[in-house]
Parts: structure tokens; sequence; C-alpha cells
């Protein structure tokens, strides 16, 4: 009852219908086009059947998408609520996935509540561009001159980098550093201050590099030659070049890549999706996605630049470029860019933690658009 | 679409509208936006140059490399006798198989193929079925126990049969056929459901336990999948092996049963519907379980014809059925030793006593007549168990309660779950009050009369009976067993005596034991034939005729009843329990001979000379089998 009452103090004009017809349906329609990208891949993956991929993913998108309707009709004076309390409860479930989070492929990563597979780690992604937006929203630019008021965002930013990295799990800790500083660059981060912090990270680099674990070591290695290890590290990355470049121009055929069908493609239906998808479309089929892909981000960064508050701002940036992140570290992955780290392609790999945080971050995107016009409560000295 | 042009709009003519924040983000955002799109660019032109520049140098190796893991069937472990003879092992098998993924025209292969050698419809809808089903490089079964000519015609016409290949296989084997059919169980191709529950059942080769040891023992018995890596080329012909994987092959399970002993029951007990079971009485070891008629187990891998198990199913001496664990059978006169220990244990009865037998006994208006036409007279207990003096035990029942008397039971383990490693096993039953009730029915103290001497609702079955008979020779609490070593570790009851001591006083069992000597080695005994013909050693039973019909008063008086007869159906079953030697006791039996008449005069010969056989192999006293087998059989079949 009280919960309900703050609500409605929160959101005066809390008109549904009219918040709906606000959503931006165009953005919708496109997330809905990759999620039949993946729907086909995914069928394709089980070997031309809706079992055991495509048909549970199906439903997960759906409850994803209604999740995000129902988050895009949030305003952002209840987001900037909602962020403190999610942001620590994303700190609690990375501390409990150390403690007793289940070992998969040499890291602890997932934890198991209720039979759900949780990653953690995508949530604390979504929240602490949340967070970040409600602290740059309440801090002017011009006082950002000052670097005391960047130290708590960063440290905000550096927890949750720290615990993912201990999991260890170097690819998404490296997302995640590099979402939080864009959205400082967003923020107005002045360029001196980005100067003077990148003269120590060469020293930094080299700290992290003695704290990898063999695993990732090995994954360096091999990826700067990874023929010398043909059925071990380098395996994954040599069939999946073999599997792109069998698929040519044209691709082999819906159901009939050799590579894919015949299981020489390891992790098919999650982190190499669309190893698949551009085998069996070919180069086309594979441009076609990336294109796709492009548009949500161009769309995802539009809808931050519309927004006439600081928070929807950040907040739209910080999605966006969290979105984009994921793709391009898949991509790369898969065409042997950069070494091989557990990252999925949003929307398309099978996988329901990350569909339904993707699809999360997209109804904060989408709360930004819906309420680009609010003012409320931010630290700016209007001129 | 209009809004979106709008916002373009606004964008493009006020880049820093309202705050210097918001002019500060568009330009940075810019940036990252660049930033953005020039990584796609370079990621777009990197997939340019794999598939399309270099993609014929990837395509070629894709051709000429590529490595494939394929799984493969553990061999299943082997059944072996507590000599470890083997009663289930693997033979081998060459079977055909079609890989799909290499013929793109299955139909034509597969008439091809029934051309050389035949398919029947039956077969060729399951192999549809399961290419539909299974993934496409999983290889599926064409045709099983291919003899040399088939083999030949194959491989003189393989161009023309693409994707088919000859593959060496292996099938349960069963050295001893239906001797040890009920106890040994058989396999056959798992189903679909097994296959939903455990992919790796899919691969050709595995097997599910569907009966006896086999099923109940299956997860040790299968094994780990292994697993190959292979190199094949464009078509999946192998080009090299790279590793290799055994897999784990399932654990040989060794069981308590002598098979030589097993054997000779049998020759014992020729074509008779019967069941007999042998037990070491200290540790419950089954060394014998035999159940007659039998069926042969290694049919069932190859698929049993209809016109089999019609025959099966419809014969009235029941082959399929194990008789030893699923046969209940009222126990007739070898329930007394039970009905008197409630007794004795109830203070309704002391071993002094002595009850008058006039040949009848009445009770509330009915009259409940003894075996014997003229009576026994005055009787103790002992008398009593030697005479199996019906009146007796009327009159010990109905002082007792049924209640009583079923806990009784249930501490020798009558009427109760024995938990022995075979599926299918039927509890038997026990009646009382309570039972009566919950189905809606009223108690009668004539129930309780006729169950004194194991008639009515009271059913047991030969495993339970011999067990009974073990614990009244032991005074433990013995469960039977057939698992001895699971891979060469012995179970904990493998050795010694470690069962726990029954509820029971030791002078109390000591008066059933010295009555069931009485039956077999004292005069006027009702089973003299028991007698055992070596020095030195006796034996202690009882009989028991159990009455599948009842018999009116006027056929009994008449003096003209002669059960044999009657149509076998009708006939009485033969029961009897014993243990040997007396003085210590060491194997304890149950035969239950179907419509075998009478406990005396058929079941107990039949258990002397069962007995004489153990005790001559003494199989828990060896550690190899004896040299000949004790009695000849020409067919066990």
């Amino acid at each position: 009852m009280n919960f309900q009452k703050r609500l409605l103090r929160a959101e005066p004009n809390f008109r549904i219908l009219a918040k709906l017809w606000q959503v931006n349906w165009l953005y919708v329609l496109l997330i809905c086009a990759l999620a039949m990208v993946g729907y086909c891949a995914l069928y394709s993956a089980a070997g031309g059947s809706s079992r055991p991929f495509a048909g549970p993913q199906t439903i997960r998108f759906a409850i994803g998408l209604v999740m995000m309707v129902c988050v895009a009709l949030m305003s952002p004076r209840v987001l900037t609520r909602l962020a403190w309390p999610l942001y620590g409860l994303s700190l609690v479930l990375l501390v409990a996935v150390l403690r007793m989070g289940h070992v998969g492929k040499g890291a602890e990563r997932w934890l198991v509540i209720g039979g759900v597979q949780l990653q953690p780690s995508e949530l604390a992604k979504i929240a602490l561009v949340l967070v970040l937006a409600t602290w740059f929203h309440r801090v002017s630019y011009r006082r950002m001159v000052n670097p005391l008021y960047l130290l708590p965002p960063a440290a905000m930013v550096l927890v949750p980098v720290g615990l993912v990295l201990k999991e260890p799990n170097l690819g998404t800790g490296v997302i995640i550093g590099v979402v939080g500083a864009t959205v400082f660059f967003g923020a107005g981060m002045r360029l001196w201050q980005i100067a003077l912090l990148l003269l120590p990270l060469p020293f930094l680099g080299k700290l992290a590099y003695s704290h990898l674990h063999d695993y990732q070591k090995a994954r360096i290695t091999t990826f700067l030659n990874p023929e010398s290890d043909p059925l071990g590290a380098g395996y994954n990355i040599i069939q999946s070049k073999i599997a792109l470049g069998s698929g040519g121009m044209w691709g082999q055929g819906y159901l009939h890549g050799t590579q894919g069908q015949l299981n020489f493609l390891p992790e098919k239906q999650t982190d190499f999706i669309f190893t698949m998808i551009a085998e069996e479309w070919g180069y086309v089929g594979g441009i076609a996605v990336i294109g796709l892909l492009m548009l949500m981000v161009v769309g995802g960064m539009l809808i931050a630049m519309r927004s006439r508050n600081q928070f929807g701002r950040l907040l739209g940036l910080g999605i966006a470029t969290n979105f984009f992140l994921y793709c391009a570290v898949n991509l790369s992955m898969v065409m042997g860019t950069i070494p091989v780290g557990g990252v999925p392609l949003p929307l398309i790999s099978y996988g329901g933690s990350a569909m339904l945080t993707v699809m999360f971050g997209f109804g904060l995107l989408m709360s930004a658009w819906v309420h680009r016009n609010d003012q409320f409560g931010e630290g700016e000295d209007r001129s | 679409m209009i809004g979106r042009r709008k916002t373009l709009q606004r964008l493009m003519s006020r880049p820093d509208a309202d705050t210097p924040s918001r002019g500060v983000f568009t330009r940075r955002a810019l940036v990252v936006l660049g930033a953005q799109m020039a990584a796609f660019g370079l990621l777009g032109h990197r997939l340019y140059g794999l598939q399309v520049l270099e993609g014929d140098h990837f395509a070629r190796m894709a051709e000429n490399n590529r490595v494939s893991r394929r799984l493969i069937a553990p061999p299943r472990g082997r059944v072996v006798d507590r000599f470890g003879i083997a009663v289930a092992a693997n033979k081998v098998n060459w079977r055909a198989l079609l890989l799909p993924e290499e013929t793109s025209d299955i139909p034509g292969t597969l008439d091809r193929f029934s051309a050389l050698v035949p398919i029947e419809a039956r077969d060729r809808a399951r192999i549809e079925r399961e290419i539909r089903h299974k993934r496409r490089f999983i290889p599926v079964m064409l045709h099983d126990f291919l003899s040399w000519d088939d083999m030949a015609r194959i491989e003189l016409n393989a161009p023309s049969l693409p994707g088919v290949l000859i593959d060496v296989g292996t099938t349960r084997n069963y050295p001893f056929g239906p001797l040890l059919a009920h106890v040994v169980g058989y396999v056959a191709p798992p189903g679909e459901k097994d296959v939903a529950q455990d992919q790796t059942l899919a691969l050709p080769g595995m097997r599910v336990g569907r009966a006896g040891i086999e099923q109940t023992q299956d997860g040790l018995l299968r094994g780990q999948v292994g697993a190959v890596e292979v190199e094949v080329n464009a078509v999946g012909r192998l080009m090299s092996e790279l590793s290799r994987d055994e897999g784990q092959p399932g654990d040989e399970i060794t069981l308590t049963i002598d098979s030589g002993l097993q054997q000779a029951v049998l020759g014992r007990i020729g074509d008779q519907s019967a069941s007999a079971v042998v037990m070491d009485c200290r540790n419950g070891e089954v060394l014998a379980m035999v159940s007659n008629p039998s069926f042969d187990p290694s049919l069932f891998d190859s698929g049993v014809s209809q016109a089999q198990w019609q025959e099966w199913a419809t014969d009235p001496r029941t082959p399929l059925i194990n008789k030893a664990v699923a046969g209940v059978y009222p126990p007739g006169s070898t329930f007394k030793p039970a009905v008197a220990m409630a007794a004795l244990q109830a203070g309704t009865l002391s071993p002094t006593d002595r009850i008058f037998c006039p040949g009848y006994l009445d009770v509330g208006g009915t009259r409940f007549h003894c075996w014997s036409r003229y009576g026994h007279g005055s009787l103790t207990l002992k008398e009593a168990l030697k005479f199996s003096c019906d009146v007796f035990f009327y009159e010990v029942a109905r002082r007792t309660g049924m209640d009583a008397i079923a806990a009784a039971s249930h501490n020798f383990g009558l009427g109760t779950n024995l938990d022995i490693e075979l599926p299918h096993t039927r509890p038997g039953l026990i009646p009382t009050p309570e039972w009566r009730r919950a189905h809606g029915q009223h108690w009668n103290g004539g129930d309780t009369i006729v169950s004194g001497i194991g008639q009515g609702f009271v059913q047991v079955t030969p495993l339970q009976l011999a067990t009974y008979a073990s614990r009244i020779a032991s005074g433990r609490a013995v469960q039977p067993h057939l698992v001895r070593a699971v891979s060469g570790r012995l179970g904990a009851s493998a050795e010694g005596s470690h069962w726990p001591a029954l509820d029971m006083p030791e002078p109390f069992l000591n008066q059933l034991r010295v009555g069931m000597y009485a039956v077999v080695n004292e005069e006027h005994g009702s089973a003299p034939k028991a007698r055992l013909d070596i020095p030195g050693v006796q034996m202690a039973g009882k009989t028991g005729s159990a009455q599948v019909r009842h018999v009116s008063r006027a056929l009994r008086e008449s003096g003209h009843f002669d059960s044999s007869l009657l149509p076998w159906e009708y006939r009485p079953h033969a029961l009897f329990i014993c243990f040997a030697p007396y003085d210590a006791p060491r194997y304890a039996a149950a035969i239950v001979v179907e419509h075998g008449n009478a406990g005396a005069a058929v079941a107990a010969p039949l258990a002397r000379d069962i007995m004489t056989d153990t005790l001559t192999r003494d199989p828990s006293n060896r550690k190899e089998p004896p040299g000949q087998v004790v009695a000849e059989v020409e067919d066990f079949g």
C-alpha cells in the first residue's frame, strides 16, 4: 500500500496507455528481428529442431519482451531510486558467486538460485550503468572539474570489475570497465583528467597479466599462434575459421553447414553461433547480421542523445555501449581477432541469463526514450 | 516515423540545447558512436577476408582435414556365478550400420540394401524413424547378426551402398540359457523413453536390462561411454585416429548363485511346475533359485516373435514369471512354526501345554477338521509339529489372535518385502483384521482359525519361505541376496554373519527346531521321506499342502476324496521348508511344487535330494567349484 502511494507520488501522470504509445515500437521491431535470426540459428544448431535450444529461447525472449515493456513504463524518478538497491544486490550476488558459484570451464561464473542459473556479472553491468547515470545526473558538469566528485563513481566501477576479474572472467571484467569508462566520458570528464588517468595504464596491464590464470594465458598465447596446438586451446579458433571459410560468399545453405552440423564447431549454440550463421548464410548473411547489430547500436545512441535529462542520456549511452561491446567482443572472438572468452552474442546466442539482462537493459533504454522530456532533480546549473 | 524525423531535426538544429552537459554529451556520444561504427566496419572487413578472400583456403581445410569425435559403447559388464563361471557374457555380433550424413539418397540405399539382405517392413519403419530423429552423424542399425554370406554380399556391393558400414558389436549371451533366466534376466535394445532419459543409449550396441539382475544392476553393468577422436575426410572416411578413450567397461557382477547347484536342483525338479530356493542360512546368500518352466533369455536381444510371446504369455505354468519371488502361495502347514512362535511369545502356549485333538474343532457353530479323521489325541507342541496336527494349531491360533501371528510372521520375513536384487517381486500377504477392514470386509473368528494352518488369505513366496527357514535355523534376521561382489569387491554380507539376532528367545526357536527335527527324523513323523542318507547329518523340515480349492465336508467325509484325481490346476500345492545340518545349520531351502498334491509325498523327497546335493557340493565352504556335476542333466529347457 505504502509502496503504491510512493510510486504514485513519484509519478503523478500514471497513464499507462499514453506511455505505451510513447514506446519506440520501431526499435522493438528491430529487437524482434534479431531474436528471429537467433531462433533460426538455434533451430539449425539443434540439427533442424526447435528442441532443445530454439523453443526454450523463444519463451525466454517473450518473457524478456514483457519485462522490457514493464521497465520502459517506469519513470526515471523510480529508476534512480531503484539504482542503489539493484547495485547492492548485484555486488552481493558477485560475492556469492565467488563463494559458492558453479565452476564452468575453469571459472566460477554461475549461481543457481531456485533452479535458475544466474550470471551475476551480467546484472552487475546494467546495475553499474544505472548507478553511474544516477550519480552524474546529480553532479553538475561544472562540478566535475573537481576530481573528488569522480572518486565515488570510480569506486563504483572498480569494485564489480575487481570481483568479476577474481571469478576469473577476463572478458566480462574488461567489458564492465569499458562501459564504466564510456559513461565517465559521456558525463563530461575533462580531457586532462583522462590523460592523467591513462599514464599509469601500461604498468597496470603488466600487473594484470601476472595475475592471469593459466588457462587465460594459454588463450592469449594460442591466439598468437593457434596452429601450435590444433586439438587443444587453439581448436576452437581453427574450427571457427574453417567454418567461416567454408561458408564463402553465399553460404552452404540453411541447415547444411558441414562444420556446424557435423559438430566440428564447438559451443555452436552459445559463443560460436555467429560462425554457424556465417557458414550457412555466407558472407552475405554474416554482414546482414552485423548490419542489424549496427542499427541497434545507432538507434540506442540516438535515443540517448534525444533525452533532455542527463540520467536518460547516460543510461542510453551505457546500455548501447554495453550492447556494442558484447557484439564486438563476440564477433572478434569467433573471427580469431581477440582471445576466446565466454561472451555470447546478445539476443542470438542460447542462454537465459544473458537474454534476460539484455532485455532488461533495453527496457531501461526504452524508459529513457519514453521519459525523454522529463526534467527532475538534475544537479545542473541551467543557462 | 514522424517522431524520429523530429528527433533528428532537433538534434541537428540545436546540438547543444538546454544545458552545457547536453552539448558535451552529444559531441562525445557522436565520437563514441563513430568509434563503434568503425569497429563494426573493421569486423565486416575481417569477415570479408576470412570468408571470401581466404575462404578457399579454409574451405579446403574443411574438406581435407576434419576432426570428429565419435562415441563408443562400453562393453557391458559380465555376470558370473560365485565361482566365476560366466552366466551372462558378450558375444561378437556383425551388423550393418547406416551413417545418414554420408548418403544423399537414403530410400535408394535402403532399397538396394534390402535387395541383398532382406529387411522386414517393421524394421524398415524403425530405421526410417531413427534416421529422422537421430543426429545425422549417429549411425543407425540396419541389420543385426549378419552371416558371413550377408557380409560378403554387402562388401561386394559397397560402391552402390554409400554410408553403409559393417561394424563389429557385441550381443548379450547367456551360456546357461533358461537355467538362470529368472535370476539373471535379459537385456533388450533401449526404447525411445530410455533414450530420452540418457542420450548415450542411442549408440548402437547399447542395451538396457529388462529383468532380473540385468535390470536391477543396470547402472553398474552399463559402464561409461568412451570416445575416439578421428580425422575424417570430406565424405567422412576415417583418415587417422588421434586419441581414444575406451570408456569404462561395465562392472562385473558376481552372484551368490552356484550354477552347478542350480543345475542339480533343476535336474531334481525335472519338468514339474515348481520353484526352489537354497540359501546359506547364516549370511543370506542365495545359492540356487529355480523357477520352472523357464525361457531362453537370449531371444530378447534380437527381438521375440509374436508367436513365441503369445505362447509364453498364455502358458498356465507361467514361464515368464519368476515363481521364487513373484509366485504367491498359501504356505499350508509350513506356516505352523510361525504360529507356534507367535503363541509362545504371546504366552498363550507353553512348551509343556497339551491340547487334545479329537479330529475336529467346533468354533462358533462351524466345524474345522483335522487332516486325520480320527484325531491325534493329546499333543504337546513338538508332537503337534511332528504330526502336523491341524486342530492343535486351530486352537493355538484361536488363543493367540491374528495380530500376534502376523507380527511373528513378519519377523520371520513372511509377507514382507525382502529387498532382494530382483525386479517385480511380490510381498505376499499375512492377513490381519485391519487389512480386512481396509477392504471393507469383516474379519471372522474362522479366518484366524484357518490362518493357523496357513490357509485362507495367507500368501507367501518361496523366497520368503527359504528366508523363514534360514531365520528359524540361525536365529538371525538374515536377508536373502544375490549379489556377492561387484568387480571383485565383496559385498558387506559375503562373509560371516553380521545379521542382528531375531527378536525371539532362543529356547522358543529351539522348540521349533526340535519339532522340525521330529518331522523328518522321528518314528511316525510326517515326512520320513525327507531323511538324509548321509551318515551323521540330519535335516529338519516341515511339510505343507496348500489347498487351492475349497473341499466340502461331505466330499471329505465320504472317504472317496483323492486330490490326485482332480484336474491339475485344482490339486493342492506341495511345499517343504528345511535346513541342515540340524546340529550346526548352514543351508536352508524351500520347495514349492505347483499342484504337486502333498508336501510329504512330493516335496519332501525333492527337498532331501536337493539338500543332499547342496551338502555334497557345500558351495559356501569352497573356493573352487566341485569337479563333477552332481546330477547329470540332459537338457535343462
